[in-house]
């Protein structure tokens, strides 16, 4: 009886869902296929006259050095997924596993610097970068490693904020019974909670991965007067003309700076919904 | 328990193992190494920073004084001063707010009415509907500016020639992004297509911790899926609802690339400006440091006062 009842509700719910994915679906849609179409046939809103082509593509891959500012975009993502995951993890270690004086202001001011508007920190930051620069020339201005430190201040309290769920969940018991077998705590660290932390380090890179590859700001306020260092997202405003933008191109550009984010996202999609779950919770 | 021993070594003969909290107590060395690398780097390239914001908020920074050539001269408050009686500042301000509020409601209305949707059907549909939502989440806040141009785009886009085939003929070579109204609205779109699926993923994740006997219960009471939704699964997702909230507020009152990207740096004489651009123009493209600094500081501390609502509501969580 309940399931009668039930039915041509459910089904209405799923009409409504699956033509809900199709409009969220319709953009990236549109991306693609404007991105595949012949030269000429941009302008054309049918889709019917499809036939792909890989010219737009050719067009951005030989034309602006896309390559190297790809690589650059690459570069600093990943080394930015790396090393917040390795301070965050230690970072969210004491501050869950460890007892002292200051850990709850310590966990108050990184929730408050989650809030503050990176953007208006770009003019001190411009200033700081510039000192650094005389210092430690690799991370000053015009510099990937510039990228690099400013990326890392703004994910690290996230990360921590959200691996800290993630260690708080394994169970005290599994250190007593370490320190029981005579394993240190580095070790326990190290060859215990590391590996189970991996869900939460999973989503944890996603986000801090998105951060840093997104990054439109920085890189342009940064990277001022070495072009060959700049990234992704400016590479893609060569295709803007004052005459006639070329869509083909900046579609095609805009495919290549989603796909690397997208493949990242499927891939740990589960860990990701229940990386979210878990921030929430803890 | 069968080898109490074993776990409590060293008090075999007190029953209670001795608490693990006690024995942590004293961690302060051990636990410094283990912040240095983390606290080091926000230090540095965090909390300095908002220092000198304030700081360089409080001077007539141009830029003579910033390449060095000219001494520093200290306003006070003057910036601020000049900030809060200027007509445009509140403009702009006013902007802000509308412009982040209807992303707020919007990804919220949206992300939460998908997420009880995704509740109750099966799974394939559900699937479509993340994986759609997945997408629009991962494309890069600069790709998703340029596909949404693109759609909306005067002379090319699909929408118009929609619009055009359907007899509204007037609407070819119309342009969205002229009109403060359709241009922020275009904006709005984006942005919501982007930061409803954080809304929804939170949402579910929200949803399926509620036990299913808890629902059950209410419809063994006569409760429809409306009042089900509203009585009952609302109230217990009202932790993951506010996260949801205060995180959106957050990141829409903060809108930079998509305003900057889609209207080319805030608009024709600078119609389309939230007060990032505003805060950016004045100090990069106006040469304006003070005064830029003083608009984040402005903007800081709106925020931050969004912050403090938020720590509250997560108090429980950091004991």
């Amino acid at each position: 009886m309940t399931t009668l009842v039930r039915k041509p509700g459910r089904t209405f719910a799923e009409i409504v869902t699956v033509l809900a994915a199709a409009v969220v679906a319709f953009p990236l849609y549109w991306m693609v296929l404007t991105a595949l179409k012949p030269p000429g046939e941009v302008q054309s809103a049918a889709p019917w006259t499809f036939a792909p082509s890989l010219d737009s593509f050719q067009r951005v891959l030989t034309v602006s050095g896309f390559g190297r500012y790809f690589l650059n975009s690459l570069v600093v993502a990943l080394v930015v997924v790396l090393l917040s995951l390795l301070f965050a993890f230690l970072a969210a270690v004491a501050l869950t596993r460890f007892r002292f004086r200051g850990r709850t202001v310590l966990l108050v001011m990184l929730l408050v610097a989650q809030m503050v508007p990176v953007e208006a920190l770009t003019i001190p930051l411009f200033f700081l970068m510039r000192s650094v620069g005389q210092v430690a020339p690799a991370f000053g201005l015009n510099e990937l490693g510039s990228l690099v430190l400013v990326h890392l201040a703004f994910s690290l309290p996230f990360a921590i904020w959200m691996l800290r769920g993630f260690v708080a969940a394994v169970p005290a018991e599994l250190e007593e019974a370490a320190k029981v077998d005579g394993a240190s705590r580095l070790r326990f660290v190290w060859q215990i909670l590391f590996p189970l932390v991996a869900p939460g380090l999973v989503a944890t890179s996603v986000l801090s991965f998105i951060h840093a590859w997104n990054d439109f700001l920085f890189a342009k306020t940064f990277i001022i007067s070495r072009s060959e260092n700049q990234t992704l997202p400016q590479a893609i405003l060569v295709f803007f003309k004052p005459e006639e933008n070329d869509w083909g191109a900046i579609m095609a550009s805009s495919t290549l700076m989603t796909v690397p984010v997208l493949v990242f996202f499927v891939l740990v999609q589960r860990r990701l919904v229940s990386g979210m779950a878990g921030a929430v919770k803890g | 328990m069968a080898t109490p021993n074993l776990l409590a070594p060293e008090a075999p003969a007190a029953p209670p193992a001795p608490s693990p909290r006690r024995r942590r107590r004293g961690d302060g060395p051990a636990a410094g190494r283990y912040l240095a690398p983390a606290a080091i780097l926000l230090l540095v390239v965090l909390a300095y920073p908002i220092y000198q914001l304030v700081v360089i908020s409080f001077y007539d920074y141009g830029q003579a004084e910033a390449a060095g050539n000219a001494p520093l001269r200290f306003l006070g408050l003057a910036n601020y001063a000049e900030l809060l009686g200027s007509a445009t500042f509140w403009t702009v301000l006013a902007k802000t707010v509308v412009f982040a509020a209807v992303c707020v409601v919007g990804s919220l209305v949206a992300g939460t009415g998908l997420a009880v949707l995704a509740s109750k059907v099966r799974a394939v549909p559900r699937t479509l509907l993340f994986l759609a939502a997945l997408g629009a989440w991962a494309t890069p806040a600069v790709a998703g500016s340029y596909i949404w141009l693109f759609l909306f785009d005067a002379d090319f886009g699909l929408v118009n020639e929609a619009l055009a085939s359907l007899g509204f003929g007037g609407m070819a070579g119309h342009s969205w992004t002229f009109g403060t109204t359709s241009a922020f609205g275009l904006v709005a779109l984006e942005v919501i297509w982007c930061s409803f699926p954080f809304v929804l993923v939170t949402m579910y994740a929200g949803i399926r911790a509620v036990p299913a006997e808890v629902v059950e219960a209410a419809t063994l009471d006569g409760a429809g899926a409306w009042r089900t939704t509203t009585s009952v699964l609302l109230p217990m997702v009202r932790p993951m609802l506010l996260i949801a909230t205060v995180q959106s507020i957050i990141w829409d009152f903060k809108v930079f690339t998509q305003i900057y990207v889609m209207t080319s740096g805030g608009g024709v004489a600078g119609r389309n400006l939230v007060l990032n651009v505003y805060a950016y123009q004045q100090a990069f493209a106006g040469s304006r440091y003070g005064l830029g600094a003083a608009i984040g500081v402005v903007m800081t501390v709106l925020l931050l006062s969004v912050t403090g609502l938020y720590v509250r509501s997560q108090r429980a969580g950091l004991a």
